[in-house]
């Protein structure tokens, strides 16, 4: 199928909220108080605004991710890594049997600036979605003044390692990053790193904790350390993922502090298959054919190992590889 | 709002648990601390495992052999206090295999890099070209982000949760 290359358009200010509605191919996105409003040419859908926010700036910081971003069970995005699928219903049974479904495909960069432009005008200063929910102000009501600062941040990717000469620096009081308030009760030391002359440089070691407990987003990775295809992420997770990702490959959680409940479902229909709860020490794989969704009732650390060799995506869809990873013989 | 943030240990973990309609081996549940707690010191247990990528966990105590890879490892302690040290090798020292840790037969002849001190999470680079040695003192616990290679440990079955 051809990529839709049309970019968004406005197509009009509420006069009341003084939200701007858009269009993008056959989709059309409005805002009111409380609800986001998509619409395509057999149906329409509304979600929770705050909910619709959360999920719309990180699927654009995370460069539409790996595979599926649901941001509920019927409105989304899938990554084909150049391209974008925007969907409604296409992953739900009762549309699908109803015939309601709908799927358009478009460039990456025509995506990401439609939800540029739809954040950028349906944010009021005082509301980060990016921050728990405890620490940022309210996205409901009319439209006030739009934030100037940046929408998306705190995706540092090190293509080495975290903090050695040339990558994203650990976050620390003097990059404006605080420990939070839900680490505040843990120690933060840094290991020693002794070399000998001539090595200096050479060795490198930090400590991932104090940069976890520094982020100042939720779910919303860094990458710390690269073998490799093999990337290692952390995030900082409180509250609830405010998307449900499913997965085009294979990946790997392993909990470093506190609970995560995860909710899993089936990708393809989104029936659910039931919870893991993880907590310190776990490790738990999430196969590629699921989706899940993450509830953090205290601010928690997480490991996410990706495997980003490219192509993947495409040996898991083609059946290829195993949509689980470990073969148990 | 005073928050307890909850960590694991040797000494005291909770497992979690995993309750699905569906087959628990493609989720691979574990623990790392319940891993080396039934291990052998500086058996590398995969517990990760994302195609020819692994991530080990080792129960450190005592002092290592010494290992090197042919690519970056990194190590993330979890429990206890580690000590890396590090030596740094010739060319044709670094070995040739494709990938993951492999034991060398003893200290191996180069200049001393130095060392690297590590606690509760602390991430430690085990760079290419230089051979390492893990110590402890007393029982740790590190989670080795590396390839599957010639010490990788695999025992699935006995450390996943199934049912």
């Amino acid at each position: 199928m051809d990529a839709i290359t049309t970019r968004i358009a406005a197509t009009g200010t509420d006069p009341d909220t003084g939200y701007t509605s858009y269009r993008l191919g056959g989709f059309e996105f409005t805002r009111d108080e409380y609800f986001a409003h998509v619409s395509w040419p057999k149906g329409s859908h509304i979600i929770e605004i705050d909910r619709f926010l959360r999920a719309m700036v990180r699927d654009i910081g995370w460069g539409f991710f790996y595979g599926w971003i649901f941001f509920d069970d019927i409105f989304g995005t899938t990554n084909h890594y150049g391209t974008v699928d925007l969907f409604a219903g296409a992953y739900d049974a009762g549309y699908k049997a109803k015939g309601l479904d709908h799927l358009e495909t478009f460039p990456a960069e025509v995506v990401k600036e439609a939800f540029e432009t739809i954040s950028q005008n349906w944010i009021n200063e005082g509301y980060d979605p990016l921050r728990a929910p405890l620490e940022t102000g309210s996205p409901l009501g009319p439209k006030t003044v739009e934030r100037t600062d940046e929408l998306v941040r705190g995706f540092a990717a090190a293509s080495r390692m975290l903090g050695l000469e040339g990558e994203p620096p650990v976050r620390s009081d003097a990059t404006g990053h605080p420990i939070n308030r839900a680490f505040a009760d843990l120690e933060f030391d840094r290991p020693e790193i002794e070399c000998e002359p001539g090595f200096e440089g050479q060795l490198h070691a930090i400590n991932l904790f104090d940069h976890i407990a520094r982020a100042d987003v939720t779910w919303n990775p860094s990458f710390t350390a690269v073998t490799g295809a093999s990337i290692c992420c952390v995030t900082s997770e409180e509250h609830m993922l405010p998307v449900i990702h499913g997965n085009d490959r294979n990946e790997w959680f392993v909990q470093l502090t506190d609970e995560i409940h995860w909710q899993i479902a089936d990708k393809n229909s989104g029936q659910p298959r039931g919870t893991i709860v993880m907590k310190a020490g776990n490790v738990c794989a999430m196969p590629a054919d699921i989706r899940h969704q993450g509830f953090s009732p205290k601010r928690s650390m997480l490991m996410v190992l990706e495997n980003g060799t490219p192509g993947l995506e495409k040996r898991y869809a083609s059946g290829e590889l195993k949509p689980y990873p470990v073969d148990f013989g | 709002m005073a928050y307890n943030t909850k960590v694991g240990s040797l000494d005291a973990y909770e497992k979690g648990s995993i309750e699905l309609a569906d087959d628990l081996r493609k989720y691979a549940f574990s623990n790392i601390y319940e891993v080396a707690g039934k291990s052998a010191p500086f058996e590398r247990v995969a517990v990760v495992q994302n195609l020819e990528y692994v991530a080990e966990t080792v129960r450190i105590e005592g002092d290592s052999p010494w290992y090197a890879a042919p690519h970056d490892e990194f190590a993330l302690v979890m429990d206890g206090e580690v000590t890396f040290r590090f030596v740094k090798l010739a060319d044709d020292q670094v070995p040739g295999h494709e990938g993951g840790a492999v034991r060398l037969g003893g200290v191996p002849n180069g200049p001393n890099m130095g060392r690297v001190t590590a606690r509760r999470g602390h991430q430690v680079l085990l760079p290419k070209g230089a051979a390492y040695q893990m110590s402890a003192a007393k029982p740790a616990v590190a989670i080795v982000q590396t390839r599957d290679g010639p010490e990788t440990v695999k025992r699935w079955s006995e450390i996943c949760t199934l049912a």
